[in-house]
């Protein structure tokens, strides 16, 4: 890997807690070594606050590898940031050219409240899947084996690809109606294609699909955003297929 | 002995857990409300720990760190998981995975417990069915395997390169709905920093709530530790940003004796290390190897010249490679277990022949161009087109590459730049697991009353090295299986118990002792910061304690570590307030603790004079550079005993393995 070093300008969301107002603050950061990524980026920005004795900028991450869905920047106007089909743990600094300036800012959405600096609450999507998104087993040793139930390859497959989402919110971030539907869409899928799944999926749909109203996400105006920026690659086809389960579940329910 | 009763039941060793399950007490569904539990950390050990015991009717309280339990690092284990199902029909049985494990353990394992784990194993899959994971299967509709590391069988399932996140999403699920019932309380963006013990008890932890910055108190009947592994210790690895041993440590200095620290799973194919700034480290699925063929050029020269950029490594003749692991190890090639893997990495790279152009010049290839012709000759054929073209042949082999491992592919062609289907892949041994944890029995109880540890964070199923597939089977058979009925059996005597107050002398002290510490490092005003300090205590780490450790060296580590911790008790600078989030504040009391643990680590290395697994002790090796095991000295769980502020009293007490049902021999791949 040839290594080289870049400039940045970097003009950061600064935000004290829930109930302070939060504004933009510019930081020069320089030899950042292309081959580092965008958090370890900012690891350096924060290390460079530190020694600077100024307080270093609070964002979420963990796993840094595209998988726990943990991180969550809006970089330059888009959810995880310039590259395709990545998280901001994967995005890396030779995206960026020498002396770019690069806006940061948390996801914002009302069901997202900003917690500090970058760091936005995301449990409004815990509450979700506690509405309904999970089969109604209890642990024990005498489930049916597990191949006594064959699954279509192409079903297990697009239930797999549903069931990839990270949670990362992205989705909402990058709607202007703040929806969660390809979050939503992607989980009432992943049983819907499953015959596991199939037993309660009037109530899990139903279920899901309120408690999402809820907790203050937008309508789906079907503009598509949340496909683009999701890093996970969750199709839109999911929130058809939800709505399809919707109004199946809204027939049977009456 | 008496301080290490590992309780195991006696009776066959394909009996005991049966007969020891219809014999535990038990607690009457109308009594188990009456009854806490606190469980701390949600990946798999302990999300499904907490789903469990919720559905049985306990209270519980369910912990993290993240800002939901479905982060917890579980999440990124790519490759599969291990289950006895023998659908192959390739001879496996419960018996092969308990003979694997324990021989993959390099015979530093107890029996009993590897057989439990064995044996529930292909429960584990039809759990997991049964709540909706999708697995990969084949077009008949049936679950498909592949095999890893360290076996001569297909029992590997999978779901693409993301195993281990569909298995956590599966459990979440049933925490979920736990929670939803409001059976399970959980508590995210939680850290526990001690916990209280009551009579010798455990009977509650003290948390911090990471948002509010608020010291709070947690009582409860017994407590549940899942907190993961250590691997952070050397900084770089491919632990999550967060992993960390704060849970399992606090529990070790109030009394949980601290079992095999120096056991540390070195996984071979990671990306490699690229600069300075590097925080963390990528892992590519073993499952790789079952594709890919792993080689350095022959010649130094060679190597120089790849590492340069003058020559490309696809130029390089056939005969001048060296597919070091298909010529030491011929029946397991490429298959290698992980242990033998990275040390034969480091090897060749100690030679000068690594391949990478990094500080050190550590990376070797892992290479598919073998395999995109295999499979695209196949791929043709089964097209009914037996007169290929080589473009046909190695279009259809990269098609058939892209569906295997398509997301590993992607993902390493993000991190490096440069595309693994046109240019073999830069691979390079790091941190990944590890084996050592807290001292637990056959209950999974720590030596701590109540206390209990499942997952990574306890020693018990994996000896001296882990195979490729157990972590995920050992975390479920844990959090699913065994726990349940364990716990239970302690929880009969605690129905009459009654509440426990957080009022209790205990708590206080408990949270004298968290709120003390957190002020010192807040008003400690020193002049660098914590990454600093876990930078350079991963390199000790990594250069003394690391893939080949030695007397001299694990002197100097031991030496080194004592004064990076004064170092860092009086230099540390922590920015922010005690009263806010402070990712800073969280870190300080991680690395702490990470230094103590490093401490430990050496002086666990040191005493055991011979090599096993993932400890290798470079005194002890035969002529051809294996492991050299002493089982007549060593063949024991070395459990270290907490003795007050100074690591030098700790005392070390010994479990003795013994090995009624397999035969303990030298552990050989060739
Ligand atoms: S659907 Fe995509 S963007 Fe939305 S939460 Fe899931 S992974 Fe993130
Ligand atoms: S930090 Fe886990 S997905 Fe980015």
């Amino acid at each position: 890997m040839a290594s080289k070093y870049i400039n940045v300008n970097l003009k950061v969301w600064r935000q004290k807690n829930a109930n302070t107002k939060g504004k933009m603050e510019t930081y020069k950061l320089d030899t950042v070594s292309t081959d580092s990524s965008f958090l370890e980026m900012m690891d350096q920005l924060n290390e460079q606050l530190i020694n600077e004795r100024q307080e270093p900028i609070a964002f979420d991450h963990d796993c840094r590898e595209g998988i726990c869905g943990m991180c969550s920047l809006y970089i330059n106007g888009r959810a995880h940031g310039p590259d395709n089909a990545v998280t901001t743990c994967q995005l890396h600094m030779r995206k960026f050219d020498d002396g770019a300036t690069i806006y940061i800012e948390p996801w914002r959405s009302k069901a997202f409240p900003v917690i500090k600096d970058l760091v936005v609450d995301r449990s409004a999507f815990d509450r979700i899947q506690q509405a309904g998104g999970f089969v109604s087993v209890n642990t024990s040793g005498n489930t049916i084996d597990a191949n006594a139930t064959p699954i279509p390859k192409a079903d297990a497959d697009k239930a797999f690809e549903a069931a990839a989402c990270i949670g990362c919110g992205a989705c909402v971030a990058s709607c202007k109606n703040s929806s969660a539907m390809l979050f939503v869409g992607a989980k009432v899928s992943q049983y819907a294609l499953l015959p596991q799944g199939k037993v309660e999926a009037t109530n899990r749909v139903l279920n899901m699909v309120r408690q999402m109203e809820e907790e203050g996400f937008g309508n789906c105006t079907n503009t598509g955003a949340c496909e683009v920026e999701c890093p996970k690659g969750i199709s839109l086809e999911n929130i058809a297929r939800m709505n399809r389960e919707f109004m199946k579940a809204m027939i049977t329910a009456e | 002995m008496s301080k290490l009763d590992s309780k195991i039941p006696e009776g066959h060793i394909s009996q005991k857990w049966t007969d020891y399950k219809d014999h535990l007490k038990l607690v009457a569904p109308n009594n188990r409300p009456k009854i806490d539990i606190i469980v701390v950390g949600t990946g798999l050990a302990g999300s499904s720990a907490a789903a469990s015991l919720g559905e049985m009717g306990y209270n519980v309280k369910a912990f993290c760190f993240q800002d939901s339990p479905r982060r917890a690092h579980s999440i990124a284990a790519q490759g599969g998981i291990n289950a006895a199902k023998n659908y192959q029909n390739d001879g496996d049985s419960i018996f092969r995975l308990f003979y694997d494990t324990i021989k993959g353990g390099d015979y530093r394992a107890r029996e009993a417990n590897v057989h439990r784990l064995a044996e529930v194993s292909g429960n584990i899959i039809d759990q997991c069915v049964a709540q909706g994971v999708p697995f990969a299967r084949e077009y008949g509709g049936l679950l498909d395997n592949r095999s890893f590391g360290g076996t001569q069988v297909q029992r590997t399932f999978y779901a693409a390169g993301q195993t281990g996140q569909q298995l956590l999403l599966g459990a979440y699920s049933a925490l979920s709905r736990q929670i939803g019932l409001g059976r399970v309380k959980m508590y995210n963006r939680h850290e526990m920093l001690d916990i209280v013990k009551i009579d010798g008890k455990a009977r509650g932890i003290i948390a911090r709530n990471l948002v509010t910055g608020e010291i709070e108190r947690h009582a409860a009947h017994a407590v549940v530790i899942a907190s993961g592994g250590y691997g952070n210790v050397y900084f770089l690895s491919t632990n999550a940003m967060g992993s960390n041993v704060t849970a399992a440590w606090k529990i070790h200095k109030q009394g949980a004796f601290f079992a095999n620290p120096c056991y540390v799973q070195i996984h071979p194919t990671c990306i490699p290390v690229h600069g300075t700034n590097q925080a963390k480290l990528t892992l590519m699925s073993e499952s790789l190897r079952n594709s890919g063929r792993i080689w350095v050029p022959k010649k130094k020269e060679d190597a120089e010249a790849v590492r340069a950029g003058k020559l490309n490594p696809a130029e390089i003749a056939e005969d001048d490679r060296d597919y070091y692991l298909e010529r030491k190890y011929p029946s397991f090639g490429n298959l290698a277990p992980r242990d033998i893997s990275s040390r034969a990495a480091k090897e060749v790279c100690d030679e000068g022949r690594g391949i990478e152009s990094n500080d050190t010049n550590e990376g070797v290839f892992l290479d598919f161009s073998s395999e995109i012709q295999n499979k695209g000759k196949q791929a043709a054929y089964a097209k009914g087109n037996h007169n290929p073209t080589p473009e046909e042949i190695t279009a259809l082999g990269k098609q058939w590459l892209k569906e295997k491992y398509g997301n590993l592919f992607t993902m390493y062609q993000k991190i490096t730049d440069e595309n693994p289907y046109e240019t073999p892949m830069k691979i390079y041994p790091a941190v990944h697991y590890t084996m050592g944890g807290v001292w637990v029995d056959y209950n999974l109880q720590s030596s701590i009353p109540g206390c209990f540890v499942t997952g990574e964070a306890n020693f018990s199923d994996h000896g001296a090295n882990r195979l490729g597939a157990s972590a995920l089977m050992q975390g479920l058979a844990d959090g699913y299986f065994v726990l349940p009925y364990t716990i239970s059996n302690y929880l009969a005597d605690e129905i009459r118990t009654g509440k426990i107050s957080t009022d209790a002398p205990e708590f206080n002290e408990a949270e004298t002792r968290v709120k003390e510490l957190i002020a010192t490092f807040i008003g400690n005003n020193g002049v660098k910061s914590v990454d600093y300090f876990h930078k350079k205590l991963g390199l000790i780490m990594w250069n003394k304690v690391g893939m080949g450790r030695n007397e001299k060296g694990l002197n100097e580590a031991i030496a080194e570590l004592a004064e990076l911790k004064a170092e860092f008790n009086k230099d540390v600078y922590v920015p922010g307030s005690a009263d806010e989030l402070n990712p800073q504040l969280e870190k300080a009391l991680r690395v702490a603790d990470l230094i103590e643990l490093g401490q430990l680590m050496a002086m666990d290395a040191l005493q055991r004079n011979e090599s096993c697994g993932g400890h290798f002790r470079e005194e002890y090796q035969d002529a051809e550079g294996e492991t050299l095991r002493d089982d007549k000295n060593f063949s024991f769980v070395s459990a270290w005993e907490h003795k007050g502020e100074n690591i030098n009293d700790e005392v070390l007490h010994k479990e003795e393995l013994k090995y009624e049902f397999i035969k303990i021999a030298a552990r050989n791949y060739k």
